[in-house]
């Protein structure tokens, strides 16, 4: 899960990270009404603070999403014309707020997961405020890439290593140090894979303070931490949104043929298969990725089936089940009980089920399916063709449509 | 031969008195896996009937391994305790632990792997969030279904469990010496690059299948290995080529990030060392056969 940057900066300053004043604003007059509260404290400051659109993609400033205002009135302004606007497809919904920082050199750091290695990683670059990877690319050199072991972790000792590596001068060693270690709290004890400060800034008086903040939490660990606050309704898709409280494992695409399957890298390839075959039928593509796992019982199936059902670009529906634990003879008969829950529930199944059962049980699970001779379900054996079969009627019900 | 896992494998289950412990347990007995124990520290002592046969409980790993001479540890504990569980069977010293709990959280995956490392890898880590290794007609540690293939020369090596049993059913006349599902989350223990090496060396293993998907760039470093060590034919499918950017598909660890992680960098990754991609699984399988014909 990714955190906006005012939810970051919340993280941040539980651990004493160093981050400038701020909130967040959802409307133009909330952000006056901060920008008074600031300039209170901060009589005559120029500029007064920095609207910050809260999107969760970089690229923010270049997409005129950051906007310094000088009085409350420009903050009213400048806030009502960031919000609502469309950053690489991400509504701005909200606003961070924040005192403006008297800049002196700005720098990068970030904890984050090293999958090659197996470890954590630290990089550490004296050239901050720019894109890190566009650091990488053209001078490498800049950034420092120090390994971080899970046992030892990062004490005064490792973050001054760290803040060196990464050609900070010697002036700002010490509080970048301090905020280092703080950092790296804020990556354990939150389990994170990713804290990124971009620019880490050493300002006029000789502070050094995190300006901006990326936070990526692991999903995994949700069951040991308190994230309910971070939960984003707004940027969730409403059928994401179901589907997760259904505890079904679901990504909304762009295409008609809605896909049902079994494992993660299965429903990947079938994916792939179903876009491949699509080609021949005028582009018509996947419409999501569901993953249904092992169980696949009949309330699994209903649920899945419901859920692609639902997103109205659907023109056709592949299962495609590979009975490995799972045996084929129980998706069928979820399958059946599933079409006739559907109907119980008022919410009949109106598009073509084309079904690929292979594996465990298989020829028991297609006799069921045939002999319960649903005329929408049609059965098809190899998992090329039965997406074919699959994008084939898509494309002929958008073309009809 | 095979690899990793073979007909003198002595397996216990970490975690056997649980539901999926004792399910999976009584599926790899029926597979003909040399199940010796398990444990539960809870209920040392104790037998736990699988499917008619009493299987030992013991208090930890190093228990079992002195009572059993276990020399394969099957990790089914719920993440919140697989962490421990791990690092239990790295003390023993078991020489391999396979991790097939789902849903770990990589702090969790990082510091057992750390550990295993300060300890000289004398335990290979196979996983977590994996379905486990397959010797046909050998042994079977994890929850690979025994029944869908037979024993034979191909290597397989997988990110993903289904499009392993996939693959092995596809190719069942021709049949494996070992599958290895190394999982799909961002750290695991064994990598493509541990069991290429490992199948190069196997006189039982004639070609190697290797599965990957988005995310990482686990495939790419393969590649560069086969590339400078692997003589042996590799044929690979890749999954993910409709994936959008910055969503997670079902496996933690496959996402694309930017333009990092994309299935056709890792296909021409692939490609530009000689190693033949399939477009879909059943073409995957068919360049397979192709390669043992003319082997």
């Amino acid at each position: 899960m990714d955190l906006f940057e005012y939810q970051a900066k919340e993280l941040f300053a539980e651990y004493g990270v160093p981050i400038p004043r701020g909130k967040v604003a959802a409307v133009a007059a909330e952000a006056r009404q901060i920008a008074e509260e600031f300039a209170a404290g901060n009589a005559g400051a120029k500029p007064l603070v920095v609207i910050k659109a809260q999107v969760k993609t970089g690229g923010r400033g270049k997409a005129g999403g950051v906007k310094l205002a000088d009085t409350p009135d420009e903050a009213e302004d400048k806030a009502a014309a960031i919000l609502g606007m469309d950053i690489k497809g991400h509504t701005v919904h909200t606003v961070l707020v924040a005192e403006d920082t008297d800049i002196a050199q700005e720098y990068y750091l970030s904890f984050l997961v090293d999958r090659a290695e197996r470890t954590f990683l630290s990089m550490c670059s004296v050239e901050g405020g720019v894109e890190i990877e566009e650091v990488a690319r053209t001078h490498p050199e800049a950034l420092a890439k120090i390994p971080v072991s899970p046992l030892t972790g990062v004490d005064r000792a490792k973050a001054l290593e760290i803040v060196r590596a990464g050609g900070l001068p010697v002036e700002a060693q010490d509080g970048a140090a301090q905020l280092a270690e703080r950092l790296w709290a804020v990556f354990t004890d939150e389990d994170a894979t990713l804290v990124e400060v971009n620019p880490l800034v050493y300002t006029g008086d000789g502070r050094v303070v995190a300006l901006d903040a990326k936070v990526t939490l692991d999903d995994n660990a949700a069951f040991r931490q308190e994230w309910g606050s971070f939960a984003d309704p707004a940027a969730v898709d409403p059928i994401e949104a179901r589907a997760k409280a259904k505890h079904l494992n679901y990504v909304k695409l762009d295409g008609a043929v809605g896909i049902i399957g079994n494992g993660a890298g299965l429903v990947m390839s079938t994916l792939d298969v179903v876009a491949y075959a699509g080609e021949e039928f005028g582009g018509v593509r996947p419409a999501n990725f569901l993953d249904i796992g092992g169980g696949a019982s009949a309330e699994v199936m209903a649920n899945g089936l419901d859920i692609v059902l639902s997103d109205p670009s659907v023109r056709s529906v592949l299962v495609n089940v590979f009975g490995g634990i799972t045996s084929c003879d129980a998706v069928a008969n979820g399958i059946v009980s599933a079409m006739a829950l559907l109907a119980d529930r008022g919410e009949p199944v109106r598009h073509p089920i084309v079904v690929r059962l292979d594996g465990n049980n298989a020829a028991q699970g297609r006799r069921i399916l045939a002999e319960a001779n649903l005329p929408l379900v049609e059965q098809v054996a190899t998992m090329d063709d039965a997406a074919r079969r699959a994008a084939e009627l898509a494309a002929a019900a958008v073309n009809g449509a | 031969m095979a690899i990793f896992l073979n007909a003198g494998s002595r397996v216990i289950v970490q975690g056997i008195t649980g539901s999926e412990g004792r399910k999976h347990g009584a599926r790899m007995i029926a597979a003909g896996t040399n199940v010796v124990g398990g444990t539960n520290p809870r209920k040392a002592g104790q037998t736990v009937d699988l499917s008619g046969r009493d299987v030992p409980v013991f208090a930890d790993v190093a228990e079992a391994m002195a009572a059993t001479g276990a020399n394969v540890s099957v990790v089914f504990v719920p993440p919140a305790g697989t962490k421990d569980a791990v690092i239990e069977a790295i003390d023993a010293q078991i020489p391999l632990a396979i991790v097939i709990t789902e849903g770990v959280p990589v702090h969790d995956t990082a510091a057992f792997w750390a550990r295993a490392e300060a300890s000289g890898n004398r335990t290979r880590i196979v996983g977590p969030n994996c379905p486990g290794v397959a010797s046909p007609g050998k042994s079977n540690a994890g929850i690979i279904p025994a029944d869908i293939t037979s024993e034979g020369r191909i290597g397989l090596v997988s990110k993903s469990g289904t499009l392993t049993y996939q693959m092995m059913y596809e190719l069942r006349d021709i049949g494996f010496s070992t599958a290895v599902g190394i999982g799909g989350d961002p750290i695991i223990g064994t990598t493509h690059i541990d069991c290429l090496q490992a199948f190069q060396d196997d006189p039982e293993t004639d070609a190697i299948v290797m599965i990957g998907e988005i995310g990482g760039d686990a495939e790419e470093r393969a590649a560069a290995f086969i590339e400078k060590s692997v003589t042996k034919p590799v044929v690979a499918y890749v999954a993910g080529f409709t994936a959008p950017e910055g969503k997670t598909m079902g496996h933690a660890g496959a996402i694309i990030s930017g333009s990092a992680g994309t299935a056709q960098a890792k296909k021409e990754a692939l490609e530009k060392v000689g190693v033949r991609v399939g477009r879909t699984p059943s073409e995957t399988a068919s360049l397979v056969r192709d390669v043992m014909r003319a082997g």
